[in-house]
C-alpha cells in the first residue's frame, strides 16, 4: 500500500459565493504551498445540492472534494458542520485546514481547533511553507499595526482562518478534475443544540465603506460642516465612500455610519484620501488595510502624516476644492 | 434568578499606546489597561439581563495583577463579585489554553452558572476564537456575534448578522454568548461605586495550583500555537512630501501617482495627460 499523500484543506465556505471569494482565494494559496510540501489540495463541501460548488473549487484549483450532501445540511449549521469536519479530519488527517475568515468560518474553525486539540490563528494575511515545512501564519494584531509569524510546531492539523483578500483566485478552468469522495452523514449525529429561528439575507447593512476600493475620510481639520461636504462631492468623482472621524460625527458633520475607527468601520481601499485628520490611533487603527493613504493636513507632523504615502501639507479644505476642479477637468 | 458569568480582558488602551516611531513597533509593558470595549458590550448586555432576571454576575479575567482593575470597574457597575486568575504559568496562553483556563475557573468558581457572556473578539489579538473554544470547553451551546439577547425562563433568542445573513437563534441554557461591540452601549462608571469597587470589593485571586491544573497543559507551555516573531509592517514605509499651493500640489499628485489614481478609480489618467500634452 502506498503511503497516503498530505494533504492541505480548504473548508467550502460558499454561502456568499459571489460576494465572497475566500474559499477560491485559499484554494489558490493552497495549490502554492502544496508544491512545497508535496501535498494535494482538498476542498471540503458541506451542505444540500452543492455540486456547482463541487465544479467551482475544481475549476479553482482543488485535486479532491470531500463531500458530505444532506437535505438536513441546507442552511449553515454551526453545531453540525463542526462534527462533521471534526470526524473527517480525525479519520484524513491533513496536515494544513484554511478556512476563509468570514463571520462563520472564524467561529467554527475555532470550534474545530478546540476538538482536534490544535492550534489556530486568526484572520491571517499571509501563509508561507518555512525551512522546516510549517506552516507560517501571519496574524495581525492591534488593527494591523503588528503581525505576528505563528507557527503549530508539533500538533496537526496546522490550522489558520484568512482575511478575505488576501490572495488572488487562480482562472477557473473547468477542464480540470478532481476526485470527488463521498462522506455520508453519520447516523449518530449529536442534535444541534442552537436553533436556527430565521435566516435572513440583508447584503446592504452598512457594508458599502467597508468595501469601496476609494475612501475619502475627512477630520475637524476640514473647518466646517459646510466645507467637509465638499468631500461628498470629491467621493462620488472618485467613485468613492466618505469616511469621518469621532470628533466629526459627534459635531454632526457626518452620520455615525461614516465613523471610521475602532468603535466603527474598518476599511481597506486601493487609496484613502485623508483630510484633515490628525490620526489618532484609534481612527489609523482601522485604516491600517489601505494600501496607499494621500493625507492633507497643515500639520506635517500630524500621525496620519506620517503613516501616509503621501502627505501633502495644506489646509486640506483648499486641497479638496482644488482636487475637485482638477478631477472635473480630466474626467470630463 | 440568572447565575450570569462575565469574561473581561484587559487589553492595552490604545490612544496611550507608546509607540516607537522608528520601528513602528509597540512598548506593550509601558500601556495603560482597560477593558477591552466588547467586554464591556458583554458586562452590559448581563446588567440589562439580571435587571429583567434578577440574578448574579461574576467577573472573571485571566491576567497580571493589574487586570484587577477591570474586575473592581466591573463591580462598579454592577458586578456581584469578581475572579482573578493570575499565575506566571498561565502567561503566553493561546486562545485554547486561555479557554481551557476559563472553562475549569468557571467550573470552580461558579458550578451553578446558566449563561456565559464574553466579548466577541479583543482589540489586542483580535482573533474572536476565545467564545466559542469557551463553549466548546464547557460542552454548552453558544452563539457569537451577537447584536440582541432576550432571556425567557431557560430559552434565550440572539439576533446577530453573520455574513450578510440576518439570523434569529434560540438555545436552552446553560450557554455561551459573544456580544458584539456596539450592540448594548455601556453605562458609565458610577464615581461613588469605583471608590468603593477600589475600598472594599473582594476580588477571589486563584492560580494554577488552586485550580488543580496542570503546568504542562497552560500557558506559554501547553499552547500548540509558537509566535515565531512579531513585525511591524509600517516601518519603512516611502513618505513623499508635498508642499506648496493648493493647485501647484495637485498638479504634482496627478503627475507622480496618476496611475494609483486611475487605478482606483477606473480611468487611464495617463491617456488624459497625453491627450492634452
Amino acid at each position: 500500500m502506498s503511503v497516503k499523500k498530505r494533504a492541505i484543506w480548504v473548508f467550502g465556505d460558499y454561502r456568499n459565493y459571489f460576494q465572497n471569494r475566500a474559499t477560491l482565494q485559499l484554494l489558490s494559496r493552497a495549490m502554492t504551498l502544496a508544491k512545497a510540501i508535496d501535498a494535494e489540495v482538498c476542498a471540503v463541501v458541506i451542505g444540500h445540492e452543492v455540486g456547482e460548488y463541487v465544479m467551482e473549487y475544481t475549476a479553482h484549483g482543488a485535486d479532491k472534494i470531500y463531500l458530505t450532501d444532506h437535505p438536513s445540511l441546507k442552511n449553515y449549521s454551526m453545531e453540525t458542520y463542526t462534527v462533521l469536519m471534526e470526524r473527517l479530519a480525525r479519520r484524513e488527517k491533513p496536515e494544513i485546514i484554511l478556512i476563509g475568515a468570514t463571520t462563520f468560518g472564524r467561529e467554527f474553525a475555532s470550534r474545530v481547533a478546540k476538538r482536534l486539540g490544535t492550534g489556530l490563528s486568526a484572520d491571517c494575511i499571509g501563509l508561507d511553507i518555512n525551512g522546516e515545512g510549517l506552516l507560517v501564519q501571519m496574524a495581525p494584531s492591534f488593527g494591523g499595526n503588528l503581525v505576528a509569524q505563528i507557527v503549530t510546531p508539533e500538533r496537526r492539523p496546522q490550522m489558520a482562518t484568512v482575511r478575505p483578500g488576501t490572495f488572488a483566485e487562480i482562472p477557473h478552468d473547468y477542464d480540470r478534475k478532481s476526485e470527488v469522495v463521498q462522506a455520508p452523514l453519520p447516523e449518530d449525529l449529536p442534535g444541534d443544540r442552537v436553533r436556527l429561528i430565521e435566516s435572513e439575507r440583508c447584503p446592504q447593512r452598512g457594508r458599502k465603506i467597508e468595501e469601496a476600493k476609494v475612501v475619502v475620510c475627512g477630520g475637524r481639520g476640514m473647518g466646517s460642516k459646510k466645507k467637509f461636504a465638499k468631500l461628498f462631492e470629491l467621493a462620488e468623482l472618485l467613485n468613492g465612500e466618505v469616511g469621518a472621524t469621532r470628533p466629526v460625527v459627534y459635531a454632526d458633520w457626518a452620520d455615525h455610519d461614516a465613523l471610521v475607527g475602532q468603535a466603527g468601520k474598518h476599511i481597506k481601499p486601493q487609496i484613502l484620501f485623508s483630510f484633515g485628520i490628525s490620526g489618532a490611533i484609534q481612527h489609523t487603527a482601522a485604516c491600517n488595510d489601505a494600501k496607499f493613504i494621500i493625507a492633507v493636513n497643515k500639520n506635517p507632523n500630524a500621525a496620519m502624516m506620517k503613516k501616509a504615502d503621501v502627505a501633502i501639507v495644506a489646509d486640506a479644505s483648499q486641497l479638496c476644492t482644488a482636487l475637485i476642479q482638477e478631477l472635473k477637468r480630466c474626467i470630463r | 434568578m440568572l447565575n450570569i458569568v462575565v469574561c473581561l480582558k484587559q487589553v492595552p488602551m490604545v490612544s496611550e499606546l507608546p509607540w516607537d516611531p522608528a520601528t513602528g513597533t509597540l512598548r506593550r509593558e509601558l500601556a495603560e489597561g482597560m477593558m477591552n470595549p466588547a467586554c464591556r458590550a458583554a458586562l452590559e448586555a448581563a446588567l440589562r439581563i439580571r435587571e429583567a432576571q434578577g440574578g448574579e454576575i461574576t467577573a472573571i479575567t485571566m491576567g497580571p495583577k493589574m487586570a484587577e482593575e477591570v474586575l473592581r470597574e466591573a463591580i462598579a457597575l454592577g458586578a456581584d463579585r469578581g475572579v482573578l486568575l493570575n499565575d506566571r504559568k498561565m502567561a503566553g496562553a493561546d486562545t485554547s489554553v486561555t479557554s481551557f483556563t476559563l472553562a475549569r475557573a468557571i467550573e470552580k468558581t461558579c458550578p451553578e452558572f446558566d449563561l456565559v457572556l464574553c466579548g466577541f473578539a479583543t482589540s489586542d489579538s483580535e482573533t474572536a476564537q476565545v467564545g466559542p473554544q469557551l463553549a466548546e470547553e464547557l460542552d454548552i451551546p453558544g452563539v457569537g456575534y451577537v447584536d440582541q439577547i432576550a432571556v425567557s425562563g431557560r430559552t434565550v433568542r440572539m439576533q446577530r448578522l453573520s455574513d450578510n445573513f440576518l439570523e434569529t437563534l434560540e438555545m436552552d441554557l446553560p450557554g455561551l454568548i459573544t456580544v458584539m461591540t456596539g450592540a448594548y452601549i455601556p453605562r458609565h462608571v458610577p464615581m461613588g461605586g469605583l471608590q468603593a469597587a477600589f475600598d472594599i470589593a473582594d476580588i477571589v485571586t486563584l492560580d494554577a495550583a488552586s485550580l488543580d491544573l496542570d503546568p504542562e497543559r497552560i500557558g506559554v507551555k501547553g499552547s500548540a500555537t509558537k509566535i515565531l516573531s512579531v513585525t511591524s509592517p509600517l516601518a519603512g514605509k516611502k513618505n513623499v512630501v508635498l508642499t506648496g499651493t493648493p493647485k501647484r500640489i495637485v498638479e504634482q499628485l496627478f503627475e507622480r501617482f496618476d496611475d494609483k489614481i486611475g487605478g482606483a478609480i477606473g480611468k487611464d489618467l495617463k491617456a488624459d495627460k497625453k491627450k492634452r500634452s
